[in-house]
């Protein structure tokens, strides 16, 4: 009757099946509810040409700034970069592809991909070059692109708390693209500071249900402040 | 005399209301959440999933789980919600945001933003600054009228590529606060000061000036 039970002993196993040139969807909003033991672990793994769909790719040295290190990310959908000086390298000398994509699109790509929806229709990017070769349509007198989803192969999320079934909750700002990335993902991975016993969780208060996670595993985190601002006086 | 950041601000938060919901870029706009009069409520919108907020934490509150948009340590004041991002631009995308202001490289009299991209340089991204000016309604923009070398910023069409068609309508500079109507800017006031012929040499969009150009007052 283990079934349900999503836990995992290693990171090794967290990451088990991943694959050079697949797809991997990640959450987090720069530094903060990054997944980064789950990319330590794909660094340690070595795995290459890999395309990735994060709203920013880490900085020198942390999060996904590492798999910079060893030229692992091919493609990079995302809203910001060039936090980081090795990425302005690889993307200048053109080793890396980089697709900006709004914010909110990165959202709701992840968001339909993971609900079954192929792609949507969105008044952002509209006659900017975004927009360019994509297919027009109006609605209401406005004009609106038509965005494709994405599935990743793996996704890969940080939480706070789990369950054994694989209920996740997010702590404060921490949430931003995780909830989303979990549905995204053929193979789902959620690293949480703590695996509480099934019941603690409250089921109304589930930000991400079991359903669309694989794999659980407990880490510990640096949890690194990329702009520390604090109150004077 | 040319608006200082600040004033820049202070003129942007007399357009608060009472109740609003207001999604301030990085920059001077940031500025704004300095000068909310005291009489007034508004709650801070920042993209990333935050709905309320607040001041920047005192050393013992820094929390790496909290942030704001420019990835800066940040509070939630009393009232505030905290949820994804696809919720965040759920309500940005639906029109929900009474208010936004943001920086730009370039407007034009077609109402044409320009904010995010320079080519030839250093290209970071968008972040979501196109999903703003394509969900809001009302939106402010703000920028210095020209560049350091002279360049006027409001033009007849942006030079650069553009971060959304047609949805600026109101645009603050350091000279002169502008409405965009039927293909023209409205010049509506001038910064203390200023002259109108100064703003005029300054604006290369088609430029209406009204018989009477007040001067801008400030929100205390």
């Amino acid at each position: 009757m283990a079934g349900f039970d999503k836990r995992v002993k290693s990171y090794e196993e967290a990451m088990a099946g991943i694959e050079s040139g697949m797809t991997v969807i990640a959450g987090g909003f720069g530094l903060c509810g990054i997944p980064e033991n789950l990319i330590a672990e794909i660094k340690r793994l070595g795995v290459k040409d890999l395309t990735v769909y994060s709203n920013n790719c880490g900085v020198d040295g942390f999060g996904l700034g590492l798999l910079l290190e060893d030229k692992q990310i091919r493609e990079i959908h995302a809203s910001y970069v060039g936090e980081n000086a090795l990425f302005e390298q690889q993307m200048l000398e053109g080793e890396i592809e980089v697709v900006l994509t709004p914010q909110g699109t990165l959202a709701e790509k992840m968001r339909a991909g993971g609900a079954g929806i192929p792609a949507f229709y969105t008044a952002t990017g509209y006659g900017t070059p975004i927009g360019e070769g994509k297919e027009v349509r109006e609605f209401g007198g406005r004009h609106y692109i038509l965005e494709e989803s994405v599935v990743g192969d793996f996704a890969i999320v940080k939480g706070w708390k789990a369950d054994r079934y694989g209920n996740v909750v997010y702590r404060d700002t921490a949430q931003n693209f995780n909830p989303m990335a979990a549905t995204a993902g053929r193979i789902t991975v959620v690293e949480v500071e703590e695996i509480v016993e099934p019941g603690e969780l409250n089921p109304d208060q589930i930000h991400t249900p079991g359903i669309y996670v694989d794999r659980i595993i407990q880490g510990s985190f640096e949890k690194r402040i990329e702009k520390r601002t604090v109150h004077q006086g | 005399m040319a608006l200082t950041r600040e004033q820049m601000a202070m003129r942007v938060a007399r357009e608060l209301e009472d109740g609003f919901y207001v999604n301030l870029g990085i920059g001077i706009p940031t500025l704004v959440a300095n000068y909310i009069p005291d009489d007034i409520d508004v709650m801070l919108q920042s993209e990333n999933g935050l709905l309320g907020m607040g001041r920047f934490p005192t050393e013992e509150e820094v929390d790496p789980d909290m942030i704001n948009a420019g990835k800066q340590t940040v509070t939630a004041r009393p009232g505030a919600a905290i949820f994804s991002s696809a919720e965040s631009f759920a309500m940005i995308r639906g029109g929900h945001v009474d208010l936004t202001v943001l920086g730009a490289f370039e407007v034009d009299q077609h109402g044409n933003i320009a904010s995010w991209m320079i080519p030839g340089k250093l290209i970071k991204g968008m972040g979501g600054a196109m999903d703003l000016v394509a969900g809001a309604e009302n939106i402010i923009c703000t920028m210095t009228h020209a560049s350091k070398h002279g360049e006027s910023k409001l033009l007849e069409q942006c030079s650069l590529p553009l971060t959304g068609a047609g949805c600026i309508n109101r645009v603050l500079t350091d000279l002169a606060y502008l409405e965009i109507e039927n293909g023209a800017f409205v010049l509506k006031e001038r910064a203390p000061g200023v002259s109108v012929e100064e703003i005029v040499e300054k604006t290369a969009g088609k430029l209406i000036v009204p018989e009477h150009v007040p001067e801008m007052t400030f929100a205390e």
